[in-house]
């Protein structure tokens, strides 16, 4: 009885958590169609806050695993290509594999776990605090006031920050290769040559996509944290969690599109 | 006096957990409205209630003419002013701009207007000096008082003050009391008041509603010395006596 008990109370939980997302994701949209009639009710300098905060402040550490990435793609791939001389071809996959795959892959893991887990204890710690139902007696919607601006803020953070990641890992890339006495100027020759326009444009849909995900991921754990001592850190975690699962079953679907399109 | 807030026969609480049955009582226009109880009692839920947070279970309850639905939540919001236990004053503003907020949604005024009356409603409560202070700066009988001046920005017809005393020193408590007493006569405006401190609701309550949790029910209705002194319920006569050495 007790094993029944606890797996009816866990699909219990689990369709709650879903009704939960998919309230916040209506609510979510139709605040978004209201502002386009009104775009005077966006709130600009909070989304500039926020984007300070996930994008300038996010700068350091997306460099410097960006620039590993590179350094350790660039060690692992050239092991291989060595044996039949063609190291320089090393270039060819990082670049393809940091602007397609792994630059914004990776940069939103990061924006999951910087600025997910803070959006969530945000505004987790405003819902404990009662300021979530001062908005709500206000007439105001928390959606509009505290979802949009970050939610905004993750979306336009996220291209940056990939493209500040993949330089950075192909910087990383060039100075392997270097001391493999692979030019410079061969391996940038290599970089512009792979890189076309349409593999940049793609990695950075899927770094806006991704961005998305992890602001409305973590708003959304945000505003269902539990009033508990450790309500709050539930939250954050959620947002990591659910942030990572989101970003790699979208990652999943886009990998089959393109595959399926040959993209 | 015509009332202001209308229940009739509501049942409190939340979805599968009923606390009350059965309330019924008007709040006055012009009235400083009490909800007293022990902890957990359900004062607050029904307070909730009143304020749209939460939909009641049963009955029916009016705000201004009106019940909570989708379509009366934006109107009925404007005529509503909450202050929070905690204050509830948004971190990241300061508090001149807590204080703007609401008008800054929802009136017509321009920029320097809104200052002006912000810092109107400010020195109301006494803290035009704290206006470019941020919340985390003052203390928390401060915060409560920039609540009440931004639950006041947009004259709503009444303010509902959650445990205004909670937490703070008798004297910080007393302050506040006569705060609350100072706009209703200046400002004419309705307060619904949920409490449990005694000095307080002797001080400032007309009438007062007392719940009791075993009971599920509201158990006293009436001008808080009356209940006191001729009360039949034991519980409502132990619950004033209690406070018979601060009164």
């Amino acid at each position: 009885m007790a094993l029944f008990d606890s797996m009816g109370r866990r699909w219990l939980a689990l369709f709650k958590g879903f009704h939960g997302n998919l309230s916040f994701l209506g609510e979510t949209t139709k605040e978004w169609l209201g502002m386009l009639v009104h775009p005077g009710r966006f709130r600009f300098g909070d989304a500039a806050l926020a984007f300070e905060r996930a994008a300038f402040d996010g700068l350091p550490i997306c460099g410097g695993i960006g620039f590993l990435l590179g350094v350790i793609l660039s060690f692992q791939s050239a092991a291989a290509l060595q044996q039949f001389g063609v190291e320089i071809y090393v270039s060819d996959l990082i670049t393809i594999g940091l602007f397609r795959e792994l630059g914004p892959l990776v940069t939103a893991i990061i924006l999951a776990g910087r600025s997910g887990s803070a959006f969530a204890a945000e505004i987790g710690t405003m819902k404990v605090d009662e300021e979530l139902d001062a908005l709500t007696t206000m007439g105001l919607p928390p959606v509009r006031f505290l979802v949009m601006p970050r939610v905004a803020a993750a979306i336009l953070a996220m291209p940056i920050l990939t493209i500040f990641a993949e330089l950075a890992g192909l910087v990383g890339g060039a100075i392997v290769l270097e001391m493999m006495n692979v030019p410079n100027a061969v391996f940038w020759r290599h970089v512009a040559a792979t890189a076309d326009t349409f593999m940049i444009l793609f990695g950075l849909g899927k770094a806006c996509l991704f961005g998305l995900l992890v602001g409305l991921v973590g708003c959304s754990a945000g505003m269902r944290t539990q009033n508990t001592a450790d309500g709050v850190g539930r939250a954050a975690t959620a947002a990591v969690v659910g942030g990572i699962v989101s970003i790699a079953l979208a990652d999943g679907i886009l990998a089959v599109i393109c595959y399926a399109w040959n993209l | 006096m015509e009332p202001v807030i209308e229940l009739d026969k509501v049942d409190a609480g939340y979805p599968g957990a009923t606390i009350l049955k059965n309330v019924s009582f008007d709040v006055l226009k012009g009235e400083v409205f009490a909800l007293l109880g022990t902890s957990g009692c359900g004062k607050s839920t029904i307070m909730k209630h009143m304020i749209g947070l939460n939909p009641v279970l049963g009955g029916k309850l009016k705000v201004c003419g009106m019940e909570w639905s989708d379509r009366t939540r934006a109107r009925l919001c404007r005529k509503i002013g909450v202050m929070y236990q905690s204050g509830a004053l948004f971190g990241n503003m300061n508090c001149l701009e807590n204080v703007m907020l609401p008008l800054e949604e929802f009136s017509r005024l321009g920029r320097k207007a809104r200052r002006e009356r912000a810092m109107a409603l400010l020195a109301d409560v006494e803290l035009a000096d704290a206006a470019q202070k941020m919340p985390a700066e003052i203390s928390g009988g401060m915060r409560k008082r920039v609540a009440i001046a931004r639950a006041m920005a947009l004259d709503p017809e009444v303010v509902f003050l959650d445990e205004p005393s909670a937490g703070l020193d008798p004297v910080t408590s007393a302050s506040l009391d006569n705060l609350i007493l100072k706009l209703k006569s200046e400002k004419a405006m309705t307060f619904v008041v949920v409490t449990h401190e005694l000095p307080s609701i002797f001080k400032i309550a007309d009438r007062c509603a007392m719940f009791d949790k075993s009971r599920q029910a509201m158990i006293a209705l009436g001008v808080p010395a009356e209940l006191k002194e001729r009360s039949e319920d034991p519980f409502v006569r132990n619950f004033f006596s209690r406070g018979e050495c601060h009164v």
